[in-house]
């Protein structure tokens, strides 16, 4: 089971413009960096912070800005929560299986999710987005 | 089977059989939900072939899944309830992209997302043609037959195959095409080797474990163009599509045409076409174009503008005929360029389809999935309309909600699809209702000879019967292969209505 780890270095400007779609910024704290390598690959695509995207603007639709749709701007996340979601689904979200998420990673995810927002390399435009939620 | 994978990769909780099961089943929580028993994770050719040759000894029934993200026509759930899925996720090795060829070799774990990531970190000059949504597995959706958007030879994904090996049920590994010459280097340049081509019996099969796959690749374009041209008359449907199919096939344009109805289409649904002089009032009245022809073009910008003056000309004949250029874009798309453009004419992976569903649609509570129906219409404006109005007008009296209507739909490049998008509720009443009307709407279809080229595992027994031709001997044919190459039925029973011999008496659509 490989560690899905995306690194824009040196990568076509298309590369860093996807990852930069997708990742939720700079550089999360080495304690969390795992867990955001793999949000970046399995999760942002759908909930990283644009309307454009199915999970962002589902919760948005859900919330109706009371909480950050997006979930790394969150802080009312616990873990176990996101692995409810993860192994259960929700509305078109299908579960993800163990071939995809290990359990690991999944910790992984959920401790990247709970960790403190500045751990969590998010750009200052969205830490202050996310601590102006709080 | 343990001992073949190990323990870890061996699922059989209720926690872990959740994760397998289909999320846009229109079976939730029936008995008739198709589920799966356990669930078996290989790592390699050789742990397959150990699973195969445990479960055809012990008479197992085995579903293999590539991905398992084939949401809307079944996900990772198999046909025959009790089956054990395989799922090939682990195996997601690239083994091969070659450029001066332009092609490639994949295990089956291999997302559209992963080769993408692959060729953008390795500075490959290919591109990948993908699906909407992207997650899937390239193998995956080649064997199901999915499609995607941008030149011809790419965008039908089984067609751009070059090479299979598969697992049979008895264990033994086979290789299509030039994979059955030791040594030779073309399994990825010719398909068919001698004798019977037999690539195509792992296409909506249940004959073989499909363990790589070669395709075709795109070489970078240096641009791309997207263009329309606006008609104003009901009548001009008809010398429009068999224009549109002149060029087309005469390499004027190389990428995914559209004929759209501007005066009918309402987001994503394309409306009931009217009677022509209603028509024709209404494009009076509004000033919306009768049709749009669209097409896009890859190549060199001198090239694209070419052959785009050239469209113009042909399409002059048609009264009041307006062009509209689009902008042409250079490749490969600068960061801005890729926040605007739709991604999959691009070769670039998304799942921003989804957002569709965010908020429900119309006057449709949001969902819980969806599923499709997708049927082979002829290429011909006739076709096109009568197609259009046949569904419109049946799923209207049956009370099929419908969140996608595209009748033109050209991923291949000398049929129509039909596509229709339904949602689907976890609710056994508006399930079962719905799985009625779908059978209905099948059997509407046959009979005016359009066939679905893809469907769920629902109803795909139905499918199978509707393609009856002197006495369904698509199908009896289909199950003597089946009895030949699995006499014990291990493979994805039932898959597109072909049942081993063991479970063919007494089954229902």
């Amino acid at each position: 089971m490989k560690a899905q780890v995306v690194v824009a270095l040196g990568a076509a400007a298309v590369l860093a413009a996807l990852s930069a779609q997708a990742a939720e910024g700079g550089r999360a704290a080495p304690e969390f960096a795992e867990g955001k390598a793999v949000y970046d690959e399995w999760c942002a695509t759908c909930h990283a912070d644009s309307l454009g995207l199915a999970g962002t603007l589902a919760l948005q639709t859900k919330y109706q800005g009371a909480i950050p749709a997006a979930l790394a701007l969150r802080t009312d996340l616990e873990p176990e929560v996101v692995e409810y979601f993860v192994r259960n689904g929700v509305a078109w979200m299908a579960p993800f299986r163990k071939t995809e998420v290990s359990d690991a990673q999944l910790a992984a995810i959920g401790a990247y999710l709970s960790a403190p927002l500045d751990k969590r390399g998010l750009t200052a435009a969205e830490l202050a987005k996310a601590k102006a939620a709080q | 089977m343990r001992s073949a994978v190990g323990a870890d990769w061996v699922f059989t909780s209720e926690g872990d059989m959740h994760t397998y099961r289909d999320f846009y089943s229109v079976l939730w929580d029936e008995p008739d939900e198709r589920v799966a028993s356990a669930a078996v994770a290989p790592a390699n050719v050789e742990e397959v072939q150990a699973v195969v040759r445990a479960a055809n000894a012990r008479g197992i029934p085995l579903y293999p899944i590539s991905t398992g993200r084939n949401l809307g026509y079944g996900g990772a759930a198999p046909v025959y309830s009790g089956s054990v899925v395989l799922d090939l996720k682990r195996m997601d090795k690239v083994i091969e992209v070659n450029e001066g060829n332009a092609s490639c070799l994949v295990e089956p774990g291999v997302s559209y997302f992963d080769m993408y990531r692959h060729l953008q970190e390795t500075g490959s000059k290919l591109w990948l043609d993908v699906p909407d949504p992207g997650w899937g597995s390239m193998v995956g959706n080649a064997l199901d037959s999915g499609g995607g958007y941008t030149a011809a030879p790419y965008r039908g994904h089984f067609e751009a195959q070059c090479g299979i090996e598969a697992v049979l049920a008895d264990g033994e590994l086979f290789r299509t095409g030039m994979g059955a010459m030791p040594g030779s280097e073309t399994w990825q340049q010719y398909r068919m080797g001698i004798g019977p081509c037999l690539d195509g019996l792992f296409r909506q099969s249940s004959l073989g474990v499909v363990t790589k796959m070669g395709f075709w690749l795109f070489p970078q374009p240096e641009a791309y163009l997207s263009c329309s041209i606006d008609v104003f008359n009901y009548e001009d449907i008809e010398p429009l599509v068999d224009l549109m199919n002149e060029l087309e096939y005469s390499n004027i344009f190389n990428g995914m045409p559209s004929v759209s109805s501007p005066v009918l289409s309402n987001g994503m649904m394309f409306n009931e076409v009217p009677e022509p002089a209603k028509m024709n009032a209404m494009v009076r009245e509004t000033g919306k174009a009768a049709w749009r022809a669209s097409a896009t073009f890859y190549g060199p910008e001198k090239v694209i503008r070419a052959q785009w003056e050239y469209m113009k000309e042909r399409f002059a004949k048609f009264e009041g005929a307006r062009p509209n250029e689009g902008e042409l874009i250079k490749l490969p798309l600068s960061p801005e360029a890729m926040e605007k453009v739709s991604k999959a004419r691009f070769g670039i992976p998304s799942l921003e389809i989804f957002s569709v569903g965010s908020n429900g649609f119309g006057d449709f509570n949001p969902s819980d999935g969806h599923i499709w129906f997708s049927a082979i219409i002829p290429r011909t404006g006739k076709g096109l309309v009568q197609a259009n109005r046949v569904m419109r007008q049946e799923c209207a009296r049956l009370g099929i909600p419908l969140f996608m209507f595209s009748p033109a739909v050209t991923c291949w490049t000398r049929s129509f699809v039909l596509f229709a998008a339904v949602p689907v509720y976890k609710d056994k009443d508006s399930n079962k209702a719905l799985r009625e009307k779908v059978l209905e709407i099948i059997k509407i279809c046959a009979a005016n000879g359009w066939g679905e080229y893809r469907c769920p595992p629902a109803f795909q027994d139905a499918v199978m019967d509707s393609y009856s031709f002197n006495n369904n001997i698509l199908r009896r044919v289909n199950e003597k292969i089946k009895d030949a190459l699995d006499p014990n039925g291990i493979i994805s029973a039932g898959r597109y209505g072909v049942w081993p011999k063991h479970l063919r008496e007494g089954r229902g659509a």
